[in-house]
Formats: C-alpha cells, structure tokens, sequence
C-alpha cells in the first residue's frame, strides 16, 4: 500500500509523492476499488459456502422433490441434480460435434467468404442472445406438429417441452463457446505444420483430422467446459422449454425415450422455485440446490484451468 | 489459410483417387460448408419466428405499442383474457413501463460496472501485488460464470430485505402504501445485482485487452519520464478502447437479456419508477422487458394473444442485442488494424 499514501517508499520508482494529484487519486481508486472487489468476491465464496454447509444433507441428494407444506416433506433434489447431468450430456453432445465442425470450416475453408462472414456474425450474435428469446423461439419451433415425436402432445396439440427441446436450444447457448475456443485453438497452430502434413502427401481433411485437431484438443476441451458452464448456468431455457416440473414427468413409459421425451427440472429451476419469489420458498433447499451447482461451476472452471495450463507445457511451437 | 493457399492440396487428388467424383476434401469442405449454413439458416428462422408470431401485437399497436398510457396489469388482463374466454382478441399494449425499467436497471448497472472494472483490470493487470494477481484472475473467471439464479437468491435473500428493512423508512412505505407497495425489491436492488453479475464479465475482457497492448509502448513512455499511473492510463488503457467497448456491449447484452435474476429482485410490478419522487425513485419496484416473458410465460402462452405479446417483447429484446452485436463487431476493428487481437 505504500503506492498510495506515498510515506513509505518500496522503490525509488514508485514514489508517488511527485506526481500529480489527478495520478494519485486514479492509482488510489485502482487499489480501492481491486481491494474492495475482493472483498465482495470473498463474501460471495464465502456466504454460499456457509449457507450451502449449513443446509445441505445427504438425504437431500438422493430423495425427489415434493410438493409439501412443510420443509421436512418437501424432500430432496434428485431429479433436478439428474436433470442437469442429462441436460448438459445432451446439450453438449449436440454443441461439441457442430461447434468443432463449423470452427473447423471457418478455419481451415471458410470459402465462399460471404458464408463466412455471414456464419461468424450468427455465431456472434447467438452468443449475444437473451435465453428468454431462445427458449420463446424453441416453443413454437417444438411445437410444430413435424416435431411432435419430440415431445408430448396432448389432445392434438403438441407440448414442445421437453428434455430434447431444452437440450436442443440450450446447445445453441453452448456453442458459440465451442466454436471461439476451438477456432482461437486451430488458428494457434502455425502454417507450417499443416503445410508439412501437405507436404508428405495428406489431403487437407486428414490433416485437420489427424494434426490439427489432436494439437487444438486441450482448446475444444476449454471451449466444451466453458460451453457446459453456461448450459447448466441457464434457467430461462429451462423454465419454459423443460417444463420445471421439478420430478421428471415422462411421456410415456418407454424406458429411455419416455423419459426424454418428458418433462422434469434441473437445479437452477429448481432454486427458482425454491426462492422466496417462487412457488416452493423453502430458501434452505435453494441454498443446498446452489451450493452443489456452484460446485459443478467450480469444478469446470478449475478443469479449464487445469487444462489451460498443462497444453501450455506440453505444446510450444518452433 | 489464404496466404499458404498454393500448398494447399484442394481437388489436386482427383486423378489419384480415380474418377470418382469430389474428391475426400471436396467432400469434407462441402459437409462442413452444409453444417454451417444449417445453424445460419436455424438463426434466420428464430428472426422470422419470432417476428412472425411478433406481428399481430405490432400490428394492432404500432408506435403505441412502445409509448405509456393506461395501466399495464388490466392491459395484460385484458389480453390474456380475450384469449382464455375466446373473445375477440383484444391486442392493446403500451410497454413503456416495461422498456423504461429495462433501460433503467440497464444502463445503471452497465454505467457502474464499467467505471469499476476499468480501475479492476488495471489493478489486476499493472498494479497488484503478484500473489494477489493470481488469486484474483481464477476468481474473476469463477464469478463470471455463477449461474444468474444463484445471484438472484442471493439478493432476494440478502440485498431485498437489507433494503426494505433498513434503508426504506415506514413513512416512505406508508406515503406510497396505495399505489405501490415498498418491499425492498426495487431499482436499488436490481442494479446492484445486476453490476455485481456483469462485472467479472467486463473485467476479464478488459484485463484481456489491457495484457495484449505491447509492452514496449508502455516502456517508452516510462522512458520518457511519465509516471506508472499516466503511462497505463494513457497508452495502455487508450490503446485498449476497442476492447473496452467489445467487454462492455457483451456485458450490456447480458444485463438487457437477464429476466431470472431481475425478475426475482425487481418488484415485479409493471411501475415506472419517477426520478421526480426523489430518494424514493431508487426504491421503487418496476419491471423489465425480459423478466415480464418469465412472469407470464407459465399460463400466458396457452392464450394466443398473449402469446403474441410476449413474443412482441422478445422481438424487441432480439433486435437490441443483434444491434449490441453489431456494434460489439464493429468496435473490434481498429484493434485489429493496429495488429492487436485481444
């Protein structure tokens, strides 16, 4: 702190003393407003790490939601917990093959270039999307009578909610993560290593295949976490086109299809409902539901880190 | 690749593989050309979905539907009723309260969070201490990327009652008590939320852009004489504009589409809160576009004209963050010129 009350002099270099008043303040607002960024951010770790120790039991993991007057009837998150896994599973499985291949496009073809260019703005502006307009635009797109087989449909009128239709959308939430990382991961790698690949006799799409984007895997590795953060992060999408229907509502009873085709929750739906302002308002289970998401969160964030700084060892271009 | 584009092996494999038509890459590029315009042609869909389902609210309205008049609760009663009872459907809506909270909390958060990232990413940049430096980057990351829900019961839990509790006095409550009710839920608290949500967005970007600008330049000026404060700020911050504008149309587009978050901490009351009512303007609850779709959603669309309604709104909320996006894009460019790429 010694930059900032100018008494105590680090190095020769620092004095403040000199400059100007204007200089003085602006380094003073950095340090006060750094210093006082970290305090909310410590408060934040900090408040959901107590509230979520305080209220999470195991029972809650592994009982179902129920509709119940009072907090010891009300159950647990199980459904919710199992809806997030599959919406991200599916909603990734969708993102990660299209997102991969369009960056891969974009790239390494990107010909005719309007195509291009008109592609990148789309992916651009999708990243920019509100999800309450996504999830709108998924209703009345699952519930076209061509796309019934997707979801329920009740006395001729199609439902459009469903696992597949939330999965569907949500993995337009995730892609435009995919395709920036895996781009900014190919466009890392210099020419000449494609141009050796070349060189021995490969075609192009077994260079991208076989070179590429084994070197680019630690960046769709990223641009997948960071894809998957938002995914499970989103609750708009979830509301409308999964039905938050807080247990999983399926279909019919075909074993795995039934269940898709049905309707359920996720966590953040269910801290929606569980909130004050939502029809549940049992705030203990909210503060359980978001501790165990945060540590989803958390666990994808240290993953990219970890991932991030182990391809910077391993990888070094010459 | 356009410079390397001699080496390249495109379609020179024909007469290897034999006369079979397009030759693997042809192939490939033609599959992965189809897969792109798939997902350019759904986004076009979504334009004319929503704007299809948009029309017979924008039509009924015109401009009005963008002006205030009459109150937005028997207006939206009204139009969801027309649609339950099978009446003749009845359209009238004039969502200013509406685009008026929106730009409020909005332009309140996005002013904030932009003063205040500004001097975080210089800090974390030029001048923490290095332990410091690398405790705060993974946290910023990990803020940035809590779920909006999470904040949102963290202020209808702690921010709402510490306003309604402490900061409202009763007077104030009992002077308002017939029009509005002063819970907490408000203005205050909404852009609070909203600048503590978008800020960790701004301050990664701006750390990004303040990192990339060369190093020499700042040496430069250091040589000159210019102290650490004045260089930073003058070249590293000036040089970084671009990128200061790109980080804050992305966290502007992300504020003006949060409707779980504000919908749980803004009141929920179709308002309009007035700057002349003084202190007690920051108190007031309103309601944005956004948050008003979550609020009705769940009956609301099972009546056609509120369906279109909302969907009315959502076009509004598509064509302002496809304009964001457009402007984001286009403040990117001098960056790259100067060979900068954040």
């Amino acid at each position: 702190m010694s930059a900032v009350t100018g008494t105590r002099v680090r190095r020769p270099d620092r004095a403040t003393a000199s400059w100007r008043w204007s200089d003085r303040l602006g380094l003073g607002l950095a340090w006060l407003l750094g210093l006082l960024f970290c305090a909310i951010a410590a408060a934040i770790v900090v408040y959901f790490l107590l509230e979520g120790i305080r209220y999470l039991r195991p029972s809650l993991l592994v009982t179902n939601p129920a509709a119940a007057s009072s907090e010891s009837q009300t159950g647990g998150f199980l459904d919710p917990l199992l809806g997030t896994l599959i919406i991200g599973t599916m909603s990734m499985a969708i993102a990660v093959p299209v997102g991969v291949g369009i960056a891969v496009w974009l790239s390494e073809f990107g010909r005719p270039t309007a195509l291009a260019r008109v592609a990148e703005s789309a992916i651009e502006m999708m990243a920019g999307e509100p999800s309450v307009v996504l999830a709108l635009f998924g209703l009345s797109l699952f519930g076209l009578g061509a796309l019934g087989f997707l979801s329920q449909t009740t006395n001729g009128v199609v439902l459009g909610q469903s696992f597949f239709a939330a999965a569907a959308l949500l993995s337009l939430v995730g892609l435009p993560l995919v395709v920036a990382s895996t781009r900014e991961g190919l466009q890392a790698i210099p020419s000449h290593v494609r141009e050796a690949s070349y060189a021995v006799g490969k075609t192009k799409i077994a260079t991208t295949r076989r070179v590429l984007l084994p070197a680019a895997r630690p960046s769709v590795i990223t641009g997948t976490m960071l894809g998957l953060g938002r995914v499970i992060s989103d609750t708009a999408i979830v509301l409308l086109l999964l039905g938050g229907t807080l247990t999983f509502q399926a279909a019919n009873s075909t074993p795995l299809l039934g269940l898709l085709r049905g309707t359920g929750d996720t966590l953040t739906g269910y801290i929606y409902y569980n909130a004050p302002t939502g029809d549940g308002n049992q705030p203990s289970k909210a503060y359980a539901a978001a501790f165990v998401l945060m540590l989803f969160v958390l666990a994808l964030n240290l993953g990219v880190d970890f991932v991030v700084s182990r391809s910077r060892k391993a990888i070094t271009w010459k | 690749m356009s410079e390397d584009y001699f080496l390249e092996p495109d379609g020179d494999h024909e007469f290897l593989e034999g006369n079979r038509g397009l030759s693997q890459d042809q192939r490939a590029e033609l599959g992965l050309g189809a897969l792109v315009f798939v997902v350019v042609a759904l986004l076009v869909a979504m334009l004319v979905f929503v704007l299809h389902e948009a029309w017979p609210s924008f039509a009924h309205n015109g401009l009005g539907w963008f002006a205030g008049g009459g109150s937005l609760d028997q207006q939206i009663e009204a139009i969801f009723n027309s649609g339950e009872l099978k009446t003749a459907p009845v359209y009238t809506f004039h969502a200013w309260p509406l685009i008026w909270s929106t730009i409020l909390i909005t332009v309140g958060a996005v002013v904030i969070a932009f003063v205040t990232s500004l001097f975080v990413a210089v800090f974390i940049v030029e001048f923490a201490p290095g332990w410091l430096r690398r405790i705060l980057e993974p946290v910023v990351r990990l803020l940035a990327s809590v779920p909006s829900v999470i904040y949102g019961l963290a202020g209808v839990l702690v921010i709402v009652p510490l306003i309604g509790n402490h900061l409202i006095t009763q007077s104030e409550k009992a002077a308002v008590t017939p029009t509005i009710q002063l819970s907490g839920a408000s203005l205050l608290a909404a852009v609070l939320i909203l600048t503590v949500m978008i800020a960790p967005i701004m301050i990664a970007v701006f750390a990004d852009g303040l990192q990339a600008v060369p190093r020499g330049w700042l040496e430069g000026s250091l040589a000159l004489g210019i102290n650490e404060w004045r260089t930073f700020w003058k070249v590293a911050v000036r040089t970084a504009r671009p990128v200061l504008i790109a980080g804050t149309v992305l966290a502007t587009a992300r504020a003006l589409g949060e409707a779980i978050m504000v919908s749980m901490v803004s009141g929920g009351v179709p308002f309009t809160p007035n700057p002349v009512d003084g202190l007690i303007f920051f108190f007031e609850p309103s309601q944005p576009l956004a948050a008003t779709i979550i609020r009705n959603s769940a009956e609301g669309l099972s009546s056609p004209p509120m369906k279109h309604t909302l969907y009315a709104i959502a076009a509004v909320l598509l064509f302002s963050s496809a304009m964001l996006s457009v402007i984001g894009w286009a403040a990117k460019q001098p960056m790259r010129r100067y060979g900068v790429t954040p």
